[in-house]
């Protein structure tokens, strides 16, 4: 334990997710050593990222604007929607550079022991995304990305029971494949059931 | 560094740190148990996927200073890859590992029964061969009933007198005969009362057989019945889809 204030900023540090204790006090110390106008930088991105960052009212993507800068491009396939949990995946899937279509950020997973069922993520509002046009084109494919594992296979499971009812609509499931330069005696069962359900003709 | 062994089922897994995780397991012979599961969110972890919630694993951990230290994990039922093809299921697996995380205060406290009562109820949600909001209620029946306090069915909750008796009331325990009967208590069906007794019993061609009214009002009763006994509100029990696959149907078409 430190005194006062160094202790408070290791403290306020230790509650972000992904940093541990030991983490903590190595942030809390650079800070601690850092150039004063490092510092005043950090802590206005920080109060701006409060201010001024809002979420996208059509994919819930953060924003800049009232809608995002994806949602905004005309350029991007208006026909085909990746559904992910959080805007960190947006980020992934955006560093492929693979996909051209658009987005849609439900906030979270179907996670019945934290209490959020369909109604605390963005589910309605998917569902009313289908069936408007946008610049005169309807979506027809939706491509579920949530995560591999349990919450986010129930999510992708749920949203494609309410999907199959939209007649004319292709609803995907991204393909979880075993990791490369892996044996596949060593694969876990719920990767290698995955990799058997989606397997494809070759 | 001491090693131990146990068979247990995932209830439940929290982030710590970086790539790290707590799991919370019931085991068979050391009741729950909390423990460290280190480097299991890298995408090149092999056992991360193994200590997802509902993974029923021989696991091995060493004792650590605050909290015990998984070092090996084989796979015994992967329950978790039946359970998230199905929505309705995955709901009621989760009430069921909620209730059992519930229902074990004390680390170590041994819990033998409950975790065979916890195997049971998922291997039955995962196969799919029985409705789920069934296999639920049966669980939370049996569940309440090792820990001493399953609702009076079959005879009047205050006094003993056998029924069955037309009127239900929580607080006092179950279903009351005419003159215990305080006010503001339920009139369950007959036909539910029965049903939630089969469900206890394990009595599965009446509970099978029973009307889809009194499997809502059995699960109704069920679910209050529990609230009452616990400090907080489960969280997952208002999130369980509870429709009742019709009884007719021979071929499940429907598996979503
Ligand atoms: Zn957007
Ligand atoms: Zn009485």
């Amino acid at each position: 334990m430190y005194e006062g204030p160094v202790q408070d900023l290791i403290d306020e540090l230790g509650r972000l997710p992904g940093v541990g204790p030991k983490s903590a006090q190595r942030i809390a110390f650079h800070l601690l050593a850092a150039d004063p106008a490092d510092v005043s930088r950090l802590q206005e991105a920080l109060q701006r990222v409060k201010e001024g960052v809002m979420f996208c009212e059509v994919c819930g993507n953060v924003s800049e604007q009232n809608t995002c800068r994806i949602c905004r491009d005309p350029r991007r396939e208006a026909s085909v929607v990746c559904v992910v949990e959080e805007p960190k995946d947006v980020l992934a899937i955006e560093r492929t550079r693979e996909f051209k279509g658009r987005y849609h950020v439900l906030g979270g997973s179907l996670d019945p022991m934290s209490g959020i069922g369909p109604d605390q993520l963005r589910v309605r509002e998917l569902l009313s995304r289908i069936g408007q046009q946008v610049n005169g084109v309807d979506i027809s494919e939706v491509i579920l990305a949530t995560d591999p594992n349990t919450e986010g296979e129930a999510t992708a499971t749920y949203l494609g029971r309410l999907l199959r009812e939209f007649p004319g609509l292709t609803v995907t499931r991204l393909a979880s494949g075993l990791p490369m330069g892996g044996d596949l005696e060593f694969a876990d069962e719920l990767t290698l059931g995955r990799a058997l359900s989606g397997r494809r003709a070759v | 560094m001491s090693l131990y062994r146990d068979t247990g089922v995932v209830l439940r897994v929290q982030k710590l740190g970086e790539a790290d995780r707590i799991i919370t397991m019931l085991t068979r012979r050391h009741g729950k148990v909390r423990a460290v599961a280190k480097g299991v969110r890298r995408m090149t972890s092999r056992f991360g996927a193994r200590l997802e919630p509902f993974g029923h694993v021989d696991v091995q951990f060493y004792t650590g200073r605050t909290l015990d230290v998984v070092t090996q994990v084989q796979t015994l039922d992967a329950f978790g890859v039946g359970l998230v093809n199905d929505y309705q299921r995955y709901t009621a697996g989760c009430a069921v590992l909620e209730t059992a995380d519930r229902l074990t205060l004390e680390q170590g406290e041994p819990a033998f029964r409950l975790y065979l009562l916890v195997t049971g109820a998922l291997r039955a949600l995962a196969e799919g061969s029985r409705d789920a909001s069934l296999v639920l209620d049966a669980f939370l029946l049996r569940a309440m009933s090792f820990a001493g306090w399953a609702p009076a069915l079959t005879e009047c909750a205050r006094c003993g007198v056998p029924g069955p008796h037309p009127a239900f009331n929580v607080p006092a325990g179950g279903s009351v005969c005419p003159r215990c009967r305080p006010p503001g208590s339920a009139s369950p069906a007959e036909e539910t009362l029965s049903l939630l007794a089969a469900l206890l019993h394990g009595e599965w061609s009446v509970a099978e057989a029973a009307s889809a009214g009194a499997r809502r009002e059995g699960s109704g009763l069920v679910a209050a019945h529990l609230q009452w006994h616990l400090e907080r509100q489960l969280r997952s029990l208002p999130l369980v889809e509870r429709r009742a696959k019709p009884l007719a149907a021979a071929v499940d078409k429907d598996n979503g």
